[in-house]
């Protein structure tokens, strides 16, 4: 088997908050291949953006980062110099980032923010920069290339500028790319595009696509394998058909019940819901985060609970013996 | 870009015939000046002859409008002291006063830039701190104050600097640097406090996700953005300069427009105290004018409007 692209064992993130430590992200372990897309899925809050920043290096300033390791390609991100960290950002991993709208600087031309990686990691001249941006704003669905590398962003839409956003992301062909939420501000429309295109992109170029989402619904679409987060730790994670087909965590199948599927779930017929709320992530959680919202919860629940690994890489932390059935009437 | 700047230049005219109305009127109701200018005890008959030889006996409006007329051919009176043309007197001093004003705002900014991005840069820490104890005692302190207390620590007691006059540059260094130690402070916090906002945008997280340098990504993307209410300022600063070299310029006995607007008001010559006027009025007019260019080239949302 070849190096994963990204390898982080044990991650932890922690900031400090007014009434003590804020444990946002706890014991955080995942592997993306290179040419493999993984969906970290969660809900809000849930430390998954805060993962995917704290492999890029750019958490805010306050909070602190811990791992067993953290290896992009063999290389471990908590040792590498800055210099040599410079020189895999925006090179060899790239991030696409939440806000389309704020992430491209107001005040520089499209043109001057899509060369500005390439020229800064040597792949070539102006000229060699400025035609590839050209050839990837057209292959990211952007029409009249040449005219947009004079256009500044608040010229361009929400979804074009999303579309830019990939284009640099790609500039310099990186062996990962992270992308963080890349359609919540965007159309519903507009979502399904972008999504199918960073697939597209993802398939086309080789590369490792870790993509941060809430939405299942895509995970299924083009995830080959999926990370199921809650309350800052991987509650779950395996392939996808596999941890959709037999969730061996409660709180995957809780998300599973919540998909609309049309034609099968009728008007009137509630979809599923998860009772109660995320736990403070302020100090420490003893036992499974999720023990006050599981239906299945039981006294040894409250005591730490390992992590059990099955086949295919599938893996859960939680003591139930079974996959968990789902828990609708009429499950579809 | 060129229409933008087309509408601005109108626009800064009409504002300039606004401001030199505005400018001419004022002197007018400040006092009778045929009184003033006939002194004290002067006879109804003098001050009669006075009111007609100066034409103030006419409606105000026609006053305005012949003296707008002579002023826009570049003639601004008679000074009543100096055997000069208010324009030639005018423009034999702008120099001095010019190149107070230009190296007072360089010497600001070259004080401010640095302080304001390092002291965002490190914010909460003892040099952000020791910044704003800089910035507090820049602006606590009186200009001629600071101006009397550098005479006598460069002037007198090391002689390093010549004290008075505006015969060598060496004569502008005290002055430029009570001006410029002046206007820093407030230039300072607002680059610090637009660098504090500006460095954590999205798009400074976009620029570090890009393996720029930290340089690149502070003077690159983070001061174009954070600048922009700066170089506003600073022309509203370039203005305070001139009409805050009345002080200095006294002080230091430059021989600028502040000194020459001093001594005329104590004269009461007024044709040159009303060229004076005019002239700082149409400057702040062109600095404005000149930042909003500025900034519209800086900011490309700003060239639409």
């Amino acid at each position: 088997m070849t190096t994963p692209v990204l390898d982080v064992k044990q991650l932890a993130v922690q900031i400090p908050v007014t009434d003590g430590i804020l444990h946002a992200v706890r014991d955080v372990t995942l592997t993306v291949a290179r040419g493999e897309t993984l969906c970290v899925v969660g809900e809000s809050g849930c430390g998954k953006s805060l993962t995917s920043l704290a492999v890029m290096g750019l958490l805010p300033g306050s909070a602190r980062r811990t791992a067993a390791h953290m290896r992009f390609a063999g290389e471990d991100l908590l040792t590498v110099t800055p210099r040599r960290l410079r020189e895999l950002r925006g090179n060899r991993m790239a991030m696409i980032f939440q806000e389309p709208m704020t992430s491209l600087n107001p005040a520089w031309t499209i043109g001057d923010q899509l060369t500005e990686p390439f020229l800064r990691h040597g792949k070539g001249n102006r000229r060699e920069a400025t035609d590839r941006a050209v050839f990837l704003l057209e292959r990211v669905g952007i029409a009249a290339a040449g005219r947009r590398l004079g256009q500044y962003p608040h010229e361009l839409s929400g979804g074009l500028r999303q579309r830019v956003m990939i284009a640099m992301a790609l500039m310099c062909g990186p062996d990962l790319i992270l992308a963080d939420e890349p359609t919540t501000a965007l159309d519903v429309t507009i979502q399904a595009e972008i999504l199918h295109l960073l697939a597209e992109l993802q398939r086309e170029f080789g590369m490792g696509l870790l993509l941060v989402t809430h939405d299942l619904g895509i995970v299924a679409r083009v995830a080959h394998r999926v990370a199921v987060m809650y309350a800052g730790e991987v509650v779950e994670s395996g392939p996808t058909v596999t941890v959709f087909d037999e969730p061996r965590h409660p709180y995957t199948r809780g998300l599973i019940d919540c998909i609309p599927i049309p034609a099968r779930s009728r008007p009137g017929v509630p979809l599923g819901t998860i009772p109660g709320l995320v736990p403070s992530l302020v100090g420490g959680i003893e036992g499974c985060a999720f023990r006050d919202r599981c239906a299945f919860a039981t006294e040894p629940c409250a005591r730490p609970v390992p992590v059990v690994t099955g086949a295919e890489g599938h893996a859960w932390r939680c003591i139930l013996p079974s996959a968990v059935p789902s828990l609708l009437e009429n499950p579809a | 870009m060129l229409r933008f700047t087309l509408r601005r230049l109108l626009l800064a005219l009409v504002v300039g015939v606004a401001v030199s109305a505005i400018a001419f009127m004022l002197l007018r109701i400040s006092g009778d000046l045929a009184i003033s200018l006939a002194g004290e005890d002067a006879s109804p008959a003098d001050v009669e002859r006075i009111r007609e030889q100066y034409g103030l006996n006419r409606p105000i409006i026609v006053q305005y409008a012949e003296w707008l007329w002579r002023a826009v051919r570049g003639d601004l009176g008679r000074s009543l002291f100096y055997p000069e043309s208010v324009a030639n007197l005018i423009m034999s001093r702008l120099p001095v006063t010019l190149s107070l004003a230009g190296a007072g705002l360089v010497i600001a900014l070259l004080i401010s830039l640095p302080l304001g991005i390092i002291a965002a840069l490190k914010r909460n820490t003892w040099v952000d701190r020791g910044a704003l104890g800089v910035a507090v005692i820049g602006q606590a302190m009186p200009n001629f104050w600071f101006g009397l207390l550098m005479i006598f620590f460069f002037g007198l007691t090391l002689g390093w600097l010549p004290i008075s006059g505006s015969d060598t540059w060496l004569h502008f260094v005290m002055p430029a640097i009570t001006l410029g130690w002046f206007s820093a402070p407030v230039l300072m916090r607002l680059t610090r406090g637009g660098m504090v906002e500006v460095m954590t945008s999205d798009y400074i997280r976009t620029a570090r996700a890009k393996g720029l340098p930290a340089r690149v990504v502070v003077l690159k993307h983070a001061l174009r953005n954070a600048i922009i209410p700066v170089v506003a300022l600073c022309s509203v600063q370039f203005g305070n300069m001139l009409s805050g070299s009345v002080i200095i310029e006294t002080v230091f006995a430059l021989q600028g427009i502040g000194y020459l607007a001093w001594e005329a008001i104590s004269r009461r010559d007024f044709p040159v105290v009303q060229g004076i006027l005019l002239l700082v009025a149409l400057f702040y007019v062109a600095l404005t004018l000149l930042a909003d260019i500025l900034n519209a080239w800086l900011d490309p949302r700003i060239r639409r409007g």
